[in-house]
């Protein structure tokens, strides 16, 4: 795959040897699906196996991956050509054109979303389209942002991120359903507001209680450490009855009010305050500008601790440790904050989700969860917010829509459901993404400090150091 | 007494098993020093390799249990070691000199596909397999208890020790295990000596995902059931072992392992079995923070 190319001729297509490439790599199909794929255990009646023989399946994959060779053959030849043609351009002029208008449509038609689905669905109708859509991508992209601060700033392969995001959801649920009706029942209606802030910092305490044994770690040591700890968390809420409810979960969480007011059918409930009629709507809607608000937030601490020397010092320390232990940063002060800020967001991520749920369990935290927000950190491009928002849509957002295409499921018969390839599209996003760009899909990104000019950096081009 | 000797032979058991599969683990480690993460599933598809051709060898070819046994060891492990080649070949080997954090998140890619590729072609329910080898060789009485080894605990205790032995010599004594080990020193070097370097990690790659197959197999026999998420928790505790062991020390994975198995069991049996993953996840940590050599690792010296 990585033949030295010779830039001045181009050359002419080996036949032959693109027709043996693609063979092998058939043969090679062949023989990893030959059990696997070719044959299927069921389960019948009395519970025993039996095998059920589905060899045309192995031969349809076979051939997928043969022409899928030769066109990859293909495509290196006309590639290399090319390169030899002409000097690979630079970026393309067209994204270069709507670049500075790109920023205010999508703020804009992120405020107006939920007013347009309203519009075009109805009251009821739209619930479905502002909640599976706008608030679940919305949850992913402050998640992503807040991993982002971890992973692509600071550097620091965080596998266990979930378990902010769980500390927080249960902070919120065990304040607002024990605490506060035993202690403060006049506080009640404000249990949202008042819990959110505390469930970050009790996110960021656990980031600081964590990562100050672990940071001084190698990059993939602390990935599987903060792993473990993730899985500990998650394994101590299911363990720990008393404390958590264990498997069963927490359930009638109480639900945000708008400012005190609370979403209910009551007369001092929000429709009746502003003599509206009721409908569960409005809750949705104004969960929708929450966590909007939330994840502007993060996105906007984000881009000015980047500015701050604590941010620049992330981004270094990410770029080569050695060198900035020489140069007199306090690379455990630095990991630390990154660890614990980034932990703060999932913290309050996390009692967002508690709130809009009403019901938490255990089953929401698993490392899967934790792999999916890296997998949207990584895809966007490691480090930068606007990529982040794009890997969000695509893989969450993709898989709902997949899910409303009904002429799917006559193409793949009545049981198609796409949720169950969605972790699949995601680790082969990974993969591939690694492959091909391992920066991530928006690997260009603004120096954070300027000296008379901007110019763009692209990703390719900074060296990584190792540490 | 009775118990504590039940239990150890109970955890060496599950300890062989997770140390063949950290063997995979610190190979890999020890070579391009990188923590494939997908190691666990890897296991996890052998297992279901040999669930599948031990059906297709009793009730399609008529085979009796033990040649049937035997066959699935021999065709599983060949076909896991195919399996694992295609991993390194197509999603770390194009990586190697790409950034520091490129083949560990690609490693768990290829984890979260292989468990999901596993869950739609085989579907989402556990396998049970038909027990075997069901009876027990009483060894001893204490106050009304009997102490027993299973049949199958020897074969697995047998199998793994005939296999070890055959992994360390050729380790040690083939031409394969000398390119492997200078690679493990110097990758350079050896190129310049006329190792082919790709070929060699990849046959490490083989070799692990090999052992891990044995695993594979034993694992099916001794809890008869698998199911498409099995690979994670083993993998994590696997590498536990290996860690624990010292990483990049072949005999410290299998000690890590005969280690892990035993606390597993003795910490499900003396304290609590809510917890026995919790034990695996805190020793983990524990011995990454406090003692990163491990037992018989060398110390890893940081060059700029």
């Amino acid at each position: 795959m990585t033949q030295a190319n010779t830039p001045s001729s181009t050359e002419a297509f080996d036949l032959v040897q693109a027709v043996k490439d693609a063979g092998f790599a058939g043969m090679v199909t062949f023989g990893l699906c030959v059990p696997i794929v070719a044959f299927r255990a069921e389960q019948d009646m009395a519970n025993k196996l039996v095998l059920q023989q589905r060899w045309w399946m192995a031969l349809v994959i076979t051939g997928l991956v043969i022409v899928a060779r030769f066109l990859f053959s293909l495509h290196q030849h006309s590639r290399r050509n090319d390169h030899a043609q002409q000097a690979p351009a630079g970026t393309s002029s067209a994204l270069a054109l709507i670049k500075p208008y790109l920023a205010p449509l999508g703020f804009g038609f992120i405020t107006i979303y939920p007013l347009m689905m309203l519009a075009i669905h109805g009251p009821s109708g739209s619930i479905k389209w502002i909640d599976n859509f706008g608030i679940q991508i919305l949850i992913y992209v402050m998640l992503g942002w807040g991993l982002n601060i971890v992973v692509g700033l600071a550097g620091l392969l965080d596998l266990g991120y979930v378990a902010f995001y769980a500390v927080g959801a249960y902070s919120y649920a065990l304040i607002a359903t024990k605490v506060i009706p035993e202690t403060f029942p006049f506080l009640g209606v404000w249990a949202f507001w008042i819990c959110l802030p505390i469930s970050g910092l009790l996110a960021a305490l656990w980031g600081i209680l964590l990562g100050f044994p672990v940071l001084r770690l190698r990059g993939d040591y602390l990935a599987i450490v903060t792993l473990a700890f993730g899985e500990i968390i998650r394994l101590v809420l299911i363990n720990w009855v008393d404390f958590s409810n264990g498997y069963a979960g927490l359930s009638s969480i109480p639900r945000p009010s708008f400012f005190g007011i609370p979403f209910n059918a009551s007369d001092t409930g929000f429709a009746a305050v502003f003599n509206l009629e009721f409908s569960p709507i409005y809750r949705t809607i104004f969960l929708y500008y929450v966590i909007l608000v939330l994840s502007l937030m993060t996105a906007y601490v984000t881009l000015k601790l980047r500015r701050l020397p604590v941010g620049r010092a992330w981004e270094a320390l990410r770029e080569d440790e050695i060198a900035c232990r020489s140069l007199g940063i306090n690379t455990t002060i630095t990991k630390l904050t990154a660890f614990s800020i980034g932990a703060m967001f999932g913290g309050f991520a996390g009692c967002f989700f508690a709130a809009r749920q009403g019901f938490i369990s255990p089953e929401s935290f698993v490392f899967l969860e934790s792999a999916q927000i890296l997998a949207i950190v990584v895809l966007g491009g490691m480090g930068s917010l606007f990529g982040v928002v794009v890997a969000s849509i695509a893989l969450v957002g993709g898989i709902e829509i997949l899910r409303e295409l009904d002429f799917l499921k006559e193409v793949f018969g009545p049981t198609f459901d796409p949720s169950q390839y969605r972790m699949l599209v995601f680790g082969v996003a990974m993969v591939l993404m690694m492959l091909w760009k391992p920066r991530g899909l928006i690997s260009t990104r603004d120096p954070s400090v300027v000296y008379k000019e901007r110019k763009a950096i692209s990703g390719s081009m900074v060296q990584e150091g190792h540490g | 007494m009775a118990i504590f000797i039940q239990q150890l032979i109970n955890g060496l058991t599950l300890g062989s098993i997770y140390g063949l599969i950290a063997i995979g683990y610190t190979m890999v480690f020890g070579i391009i020093g990188m923590v494939n993460f997908a190691h666990g599933d890897v296991f996890m598809v052998s297992a279901f390799i040999a669930l599948l051709l031990f059906l297709v060898a009793t009730t399609l070819l008529g085979f009796g249990i033990v040649p049937a046994l035997f066959l699935v060891l021999v065709l599983g492990m060949l076909i896991t070691g195919l399996w694992n080649w295609t991993i390194e070949r197509t999603a770390y080997r194009p990586l190697r000199g790409s950034f520091r954090l490129a083949p560990l998140i690609s490693a768990i890619g290829m984890s979260i596909l292989l468990s999901n590729l596993i869950q739609v072609i085989q579907g989402p329910r556990n396998k049970p397999v038909p027990p075997m080898f069901t009876q027990v060789l009483p060894l001893f009485e204490e106050n009304g208890y009997t102490v027993g080894i299973g049949y199958k605990q020897i074969v697995i205790m047998v199998v793994t020790a005939v296999l070890l032995g055959l992994f360390w010599y050729i380790v040690q004594k083939t031409p394969l295990g000398r390119a492997q080990r200078a690679c493990e020193q110097d990758q350079k070097m050896a190129a310049l000596l006329g190792i082919d370097v790709d070929k060699t990690i990849s046959l490490t790659f083989v070799l692990g995902a090999a052992l891990a197959a044995v695993a594979g197999v034993m694992y099916i026999m001794y809890y008869g059931v698998i199911n498409f998420s099995d690979g994670f928790v083993p993998g994590v505790k696997a590498f536990t072992a290996a860690v624990l062991g010292g990483i990049g020390s072949l005999p410290g994975a299998v000690i890590g392992g005969l280690l892990i198995g035993l606390i597993e069991t003795m910490w499900s049996a003396y304290f609590s079995i809510d917890y026995k993953d919790v034990a695996a996840f805190s020793i983990l940590a524990i011995t990454l923070v406090f003692l990163p050599t491990g037992l018989l690792g060398r110390p890893e010296v940081e060059k700029v």
